[in-house]
């Protein structure tokens, strides 16, 4: 009893115990303190008025437009989608787009040195940023889900881009 | 009569069950979240960004980002979880994002403080009186100004204790901060709002 809670205390439990989802332990805390102090019992008057004042808020319907609006952007998802279905799973998929990319910036490295057309070598770089831009999107959309494995594995394999050996071994891997 | 049993058959499904099928290549099975989902998704991004168009894009992007990521998808979280943590990083980049635009504009030009004014909207609802819908409409304009005053990540904590009524744990996860933290992240912006409505809480306690 001697072990009442603070005011302060009760800023990490009076939410939860007001709508009803607060551990037993908790709770008697909180009606322990309630019944010793009455700011917070004013406190926790007011809340529940507030809430039931928020339930006031009108609902929006979505336009009528909508659903149509959403088919057709669905509908031009870009044929990218293929590529990456044919892969076994998306871990590969970025596998082999990240040697895609490598491949194609070590074999432009060279030629760019050696003269070759200002045309050819932006086309190459945006060619590049595209793909690198692909991957970016990839990993912010799945949150949640597999993106520890995914970026782990990502990870790993830019850590290999420095060193081609490495690169070819993981290449010869993922061929068998 | 068999089409009804099928409709009712998948109401029942839940949510992951729904991806699940959609992942296997059922689109049918996205229509049902669609159907499931627009409606909450639509308010909540409204309450975030106060712009009913706006709000209806970004709504459309996170179920753009959700088909797009179904071959992927696994279990792991709650759909629920996933599809508002993708929401709530969609609105808090859009809210960033106008803030820019704005203090760029009010550089050139002083903001004109009636360009926050909320838009008219449309209301799903009954046909009540005139005089009882200004009311309503007051009262909901106070409402929704005092949310869209809290600091981003209070309003969003509020949005989806109150209004989506997720558990703890799956705001915690969107919000990416402990249990516990959201609790006081909560009481913080509740007190708040119970200053700024006074009026109406003081009316409801009376
Ligand atoms: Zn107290």
């Amino acid at each position: 009893m001697s072990s009442t809670q603070t005011c302060s205390g009760m800023e990490n439990k009076l939410i939860a115990y007001l709508d009803g989802r607060a551990k037993p332990a908790e709770r008697r805390a909180v009606e322990e303190h309630l019944a010793a102090c009455a700011d917070c019992r004013l406190r926790a008057e007011d809340f529940r008025a507030l809430w039931s004042v928020m339930e006031d808020l009108p609902v929006l319907s979505p336009s009528p437009a909508f659903d149509a609006a959403l088919r057709t952007k669905i509908a031009k998802e870009p044929a990218l989608r293929g590529f990456w279905q044919w892969l076994p799973s998306p871990r590969l998929a970025f596998a082999v787009t990240a040697l895609v990319v490598m491949s194609v910036w070590l074999s432009s490295m060279p030629r760019i040195a050696g003269g070759r057309n200002k045309m050819e070598a932006r086309i190459e770089a945006k060619a590049t940023q595209v793909t690198a831009e692909a991957d970016y999107r990839m990993i912010r959309d799945l949150p949640v889900l597999e993106n520890y494995d995914v970026l782990s594995k990502f990870d790993a394999l830019s850590e290999l881009s420095d060193s081609p050996v490495g690169v070819t071994k993981v290449g010869a891997g993922q061929a068998q | 009569m068999k089409r009804v049993r099928q409709d009712v058959e998948a109401m029942a499904r839940t949510d992951v069950q729904l991806m699940l099928d959609v992942k296997a290549g059922d689109d049918q099975s996205f229509e049902l979240l669609l159907r499931r989902y627009r409606t909450p998704l639509v308010n909540f991004l409204y309450r975030m960004v106060r712009d009913p168009g706006v709000a209806e894009e970004l709504a459309q992007e996170v179920f753009l980002r959700v088909y797009r990521a179904r071959k992927e998808y696994a279990p792991s979280a709650k759909f629920t979880t996933w599809m508002f943590r993708i929401a709530t990083n969609l609105a808090l980049n859009s809210v960033r994002d106008n803030r820019h635009r704005q203090m760029e504009i009010s550089m050139d030009h002083s903001v004109n403080p009636g360009d926050d004014d909320p838009p008219a909207m449309q209301v799903a609802d009954g046909a009540p009186t005139i005089e009882q819908e200004m009311v309503a409409r007051t009262r909901a304009e106070m409402i929704l100004k005092a949310v869209h005053a809290l600091p981003e990540k209070q309003r969003a904590a509020v949005l989806l204790h109150k209004y989506q009524e997720l558990d703890y744990d799956e705001i915690a996860r969107i919000l990416e901060c402990s249990e516990s933290a959201l609790k006081s992240l909560l009481f913080r912006a509740y007190e708040t709002l119970r200053a700024e409505l006074a009026p109406l809480v003081n009316s409801v306690r009376a």
